[in-house]
């Protein structure tokens, strides 16, 4: 990718908004700006980091659009080259013609996380604020937008870059103790250095345990409702989306295919997925609408197993329930406002709610309860660092098995050459997070820590 | 000008520990060689402290030896001292070091020299670099004698603008009592090379009838020796103590008050010192909580009285150092033989020579040694024996020889010394290595020796004992992989107290164990009894080892891949915009041969590496 031509996009998304804005990176972009802008004051040049209200001006001097526009000069701009932003009204017609008019003089449009590959490039976001930023452009709900912006800010990083600290310290201890065998090195014994590594597992699984968790605010967890038809699946979910999406009839079957809503409950964003009853069909289109509801149960973050508090319990119900066995579900008793006719429901250990779509009754509770699960009981507070990357995920669970690999290792206390080399492994993956760790900076750290030399 | 009427293949400048493996691999491969040194009498010198190996030293003597190198069988021949180090550690970091009779050991290493039959020894100071387009011709010596050479080996130590400090005196001197060579490093730099500066020092000698052993510990060698060399059997000279003596708050306080009269912190030394390797008013200084400071005493030789105090290298004035030293319990009497001082050398950074240390400007020309800014006598034998190959290959027109950091410490120190800007004399350590558990002194041999075999130096009798031991290996895997132990065996299950085993163990399983080693099963297979001791090690560290092995191996895996991206000579880093000009500038100058190689020059970003990667992928398809 050449990152040394100036770039141009969009920074907002398609579709008519209030504003949108246009941004620009590169050399370039400060001609590129006075070139067609004319502020209401006048002013001919433009401060760094200071907006101006005015009009961009196409070739002829017409009035594309009254926008406000700001020039920051490098460093200190998203991809440490000069940036510029123009804030035009939200109309994709103005957008269009800024885009036209700046690409007709060779300014190229930017290939899509261009912007934050150069700020990638240029240092000023390492791997994972990087990854970060793009999580943040997805965000689906507010606390998945300020989990990535915690990460952009750096949380995770500086969490690596501690353990990573700790465990070269101690690296290095045991590197002299193994190439200087013969200086009176410091003797710290391997039972302050287990109870560190102990430490730094205990701190490292709180991150790890937070995946999921992570996970389900940053991608969304995935909410299956299933039921035999007409128990009120349509009607719950409609309920808990506060408005009528699903078509609701009385006549069984008529959610044919899988229904899906994005909604936010108690903050978690959450995909909820409306499936045909789970019951033995002949009907094609119905039939495939199952087979389509087994297949989601196998990815659902969570079951609803509906039933319908109106009516008796049939074997439909009990085949239902069957299929969920196995999976995280809840039993939801719907239409509680009309009957408690349903009878014995021990056979179902699920945590069991009673709703009302009608009267609302219950939902309040079933909410709590879905966000409750979905977190594990996990209560993200505004300073923890949470992990939504697989691939942040795993190197730290590789670096959580060398570590503790290394606590058996250091309470054997003889193969300190293994112990390094654990705690080797353990950086390197650490390092696959946020940047390496050099064996010359081993040992600049050997030599201005210990008086070595004989 | 008169030239000498003969022409050589390779022409070697000095005959330290450098340019002894040089000349001896350049003439055992079927070069006609030259060495070339200031003083006959002291071929294989050893300047500093008389002791060869140590942690990751003693590797390198190994790989030496394993691919036909002299180091190893010289100590072995002269030793006077041998102690394993971290022998309660595992086998990786265990390493061999031995005190050497320092005349013995130059002496025979001339003997050899002498002996071998393409290689003619000869005494003579180089002045001057003799370089015809680029490429070097030969060498003119300060008698104004010219040798031509169609390579030359500059293994030059300390001798070039060499210059000796004691106290607030300096004069000119390759090394004590010894001229050094004024003229070899302003050819370099008319040649365009950036020449740069360093300093070591060595401590004073002192006279072994004038200390009082009695005050001081005795630290003997080992009982059972394990030799350096793949080719010994046994060490026959025979073996003394060292001693350990300590300086304390009264030699410290000594020191202080010398400081004024330290060339060093007066500002007189440029050339950056050792870190590894501090003289002992830095370390006073430095670490000023230390009370004292440990010395270990070593005898230079059987024959001669003088004694080598470790750790104690100074470039004080004589008085400040006699007066210390008379501080320390053992030396209140001591007398000074000669003097400690520190000296001040050029060398010429080695960043400007490719992996089989050919210089990049100077076609024919190779460097070893400390003038590549390395320090210690295995780095220089190292470096001295794969130039010798190198020049050698390249008269025969042959591909230089160049050893991979999983391979050996060797390409660890080449790709080390090629790749990082030199801050201070380089020393060998095995944090270096990434790949330690592999790169042991006791596979050596394994990792090297059919390299040795192909390159034309490893001979008959020594490929032949490889083969054996190859040979033993895999036949007592074999037993160990076939055999098992049930509760009918009760012999063994008694002895070993297995306990009730309920299924059988195989003889895996049971070696696995870290009470059992490989000598307590062979009472039991008798079978195991014919093999050699270092072909069971190799089987029980196999076994023992195993799973770090593997993972160890994973990991050069991928650091294969990498090595395997290699960039093209003629990529144009012009054309990749999106590097800073500096890293730019570097990987211009370096030429990186792979992916690999750019990302350990240093400020080389994972980041400009990931556009080289993508421009690399789209440019060539790779």
């Amino acid at each position: 990718m050449n990152t040394t031509d100036t770039i141009i996009a969009p920074a907002t998304a398609s579709g008519d908004g209030g504003i949108a804005i246009v941004r620009i990176s590169g050399a370039d972009a400060r001609s590129a700006l006075s070139a067609h802008f004319k502020t209401s004051s006048n002013r001919l040049e433009l401060e760094s980091h200071r907006l101006y209200h005015g009009y961009l001006l196409d070739f002829d001097g017409t009035p594309i659009d009254e926008v406000m526009a700001v020039y920051m000069a490098a460093p200190h701009t998203y991809t440490r080259d000069d940036v510029v932003e123009i804030h035009c009204h939200g109309s994709q017609q103005v957008v269009k013609s800024i885009l036209n008019l700046y690409q007709s003089q060779g300014l190229r449009l930017a290939d899509p996380g261009e912007f934050t590959y150069r700020a990638y490039v240029n240092g000023r976001l390492d791997l994972s604020q990087a990854e970060a930023v793009s999580s943040l452009i997805h965000a689906k709900s507010d606390s998945s937008r300020r989990l990535a912006l915690s990460q952009v800010d750096g949380l995770l990083s500086r969490q690596i870059y501690s353990f990573a600290a700790t465990l070269k310290r101690l690296l290095v201890l045991v590197e002299a103790w193994i190439d200087f065998p013969e200086e009176d090195l410091p003797a710290e014994d391997l039972v302050t250095i287990t109870a560190t590594f102990a430490q730094i597992v205990a701190e490292i699984s709180v991150i790890t345990n937070s995946y999921g968790c992570g996970r389900v605010l940053a991608e969304g967890a995935s909410i299956l409702l299933v039921g035999q038809p007409n128990v009120g699946k349509s009607s719950l979910l409609n309920a808990l989306l506060g408005e009528d999406r699903a078509i609701v009839t009385s006549v069984p079957g008529t959610t044919r295919d899988l229904l899906e809503e994005g909604l936010t409950i108690e903050g978690v964003p959450v995909r909820l997925v409306d499936t045909a009853g789970l019951r033995e069909s002949s009907d094609v289109v119905e039939l495939e609408g199952i087979k389509r509801a087994e297949k989601k149960l196998a990815e659902a973050d969570l079951v609803l197993f509906v039933v319908d508090s109106g009516q008796e319990l049939n074997d439909r119900d009990f085949y239902v329930h069957s299929q969920c066995i196995g999976h995280p579900a809840f039993l939801v008793m719907a239409k509680s406002d009309i009957g408690k006719s349903i009878g014995d429901l021990s056979f179902c250990d699920f945590p069991a709610y009673r709703v009302s779509a009608k009267t609302g009754s219950g939902l309040d509770e079933l909410r709590r309860a879905i966000s409750t699960f979905l977190l594990d009981g996990y209560r993200p507070a505004s300073e923890t660092v949470m992990l939504t990357e697989r691939r942040h995920y795993e190197a730290l669970l590789f670096c959580l098995d060398n570590l503790k690999r290394a606590i058996t290792l250091a309470n054997d206390g003889s193969s300190l050459e293994l112990l390094a080399f654990e705690l080797r492994e353990a950086l390197y993956y650490l390092g696959q997070i946020s940047g390496e760790t050099t064996t010359e900076a081993l040992l600049d750290d050997i030599f201005s820590n210990f008086c070595i030399g004989k | 000008m008169s030239n000498y009427n003969k022409s050589y293949e390779v022409v070697v400048v000095g005959a330290g520990h450098a340019g002894c493996e040089a000349a001896l691999a350049a003439a055992r491969m079927g070069c006609s060689t030259l060495l070339l040194t200031i003083g006959l009498d002291t071929v294989a010198q050893m300047s500093c402290n008389p002791s060869i190996g140590g942690l990751a030293k003693g590797h390198l003597v190994h790989e030496i030896d394993a691919m036909g190198g002299e180091m190893g069988v010289n100590i072995d021949a002269t030793g006077i001292q041998f102690r394993r180090l971290n022998t309660r550690k595992g086998p990786a970091v265990r390493a061999a070091r031995a005190q050497a009779d320092r005349m013995a050991y130059s002496a025979r290493m001339k003997n050899v020299i002498e002996a071998e039959p393409l290689l003619d020894l000869k005494q003579g100071l180089v002045d001057e670099l003799l370089v015809e387009k680029n490429r070097v011709v030969g060498v003119r010596t300060r008698e104004g004698l010219d040798f031509y050479g169609r390579t030359v080996v500059l293994t030059t130590g300390t001798f070039m603008r060499g210059l000796i400090h004691i106290g607030l005196n300096h004069y000119a001197g390759g090394r004590a009592g010894e001229p050094s060579a004024e003229g070899i490093s302003g050819s370099l730099r008319a040649q365009g090379f950036r020449v740069g500066r360093l300093k070591t020092g060595t401590p004073a000698r002192l006279s072994a009838r004038s200390i009082d052993f009695s005050k001081l510990e005795r630290q003997p060698g080992d009982k059972v020796i394990k030799p350096f060399s793949f080719m010994t059997d046994k060490i026959e000279r025979g073996q003394v103590d060292c001693y350990i003596a300590e300086t304390n708050e009264t030699t410290h306080q000594i020191i202080r008050d010398g400081l004024d009269q330290s060339p060093l912190f007066a500002g007189v030394i440029e050339g950056v010192g050792p870190r590894y390797c501090p003289s002992i008013e830095d370390k006073v200084v430095r670490f000023p909580e230390k009370k004292s400071h440990q010395s270990f005493l070593e005898p230079e030789g059987v024959c001669g009285s003088e004694m080598y105090p470790s750790g104690l290298s100074t470039s004080l004035p004589l008085d400040v150092q006699l007066a210390y030293f008379r501080s320390m319990v053992g030396f209140e009497q001591v007398e000074i033989m000669r003097p400690g001082y520190a000296i001040e050398y050029d060398f010429v950074e080695p960043m400007q020579l490719s992996a089989s240390l050919e210089t990049r400007a100077v076609g024919g020309l190779f460097h070893a040694g400390q003038i590549n800014g390395t320090s210690g006598y295995e780095e220089a034998a190292g470096q001295g024996l794969l130039a010798g190959i190198n020049a050698a290959r390249q008269c025969q027109d042959r591909d230089p020889i160049i050893i991979g950091r999983d391979v050996a410490y060797l390409g660890v120190m080449v790709d080390d010394l090629i790749t990082q800007p030199t801050t201070d004399p380089y020393r060998m350590f095995t944090s270096r290595s990434e790949y330690r558990l592999l790169l042991r002194e006791d596979n050596a041999d394994q990792r090297l020796t059919e390299l040795g075999r192909t390159i034309g130096l490893v001979g008959d009798a020594r490929w032949q004992r490889y083969l054996e031991k190859q040979q033993q290996v895999g036949a007592a895997t074999r037993i160990i992989k076939g055999g098992s132990v049930t509760s009918s065996n009760r012999d063994i299950v008694k002895k070993l107290q297995l306990g009730n085993l309920k299924s059988g163990l195989s003889l895996e399983q049971l070696l696995r164990r870290p009470e059992i080693n490989i000598t307590h099963l062979k009472e039991f297979y008798p079978g195991l009894g014919d093999f050699s001791a270092q072909a069971l090690e190799q089987v029980e560290i196999a076994v023992k080892y195993d799973g770090y092995i593997k993972r160890q191996l994973e990991q050069v895996e991928r650091f294969r891949e990498q090595e395997n991206l290699k960039i093209p000579d003629d990529i144009d880093y012009d054309a990749i915009q999106s590097i800073s000009t500096e890293v730019r500038e570097k990987l211009k100058k370096i030429k990186p041969i792979s992916l690999g190689h750019a990302g350990r020059i240093q400020g080389v970003t994972p980041a400009a590496l990931a556009v080289i990667q993508i421009y690399l992928r789209k440019q060539y398809h790779a």
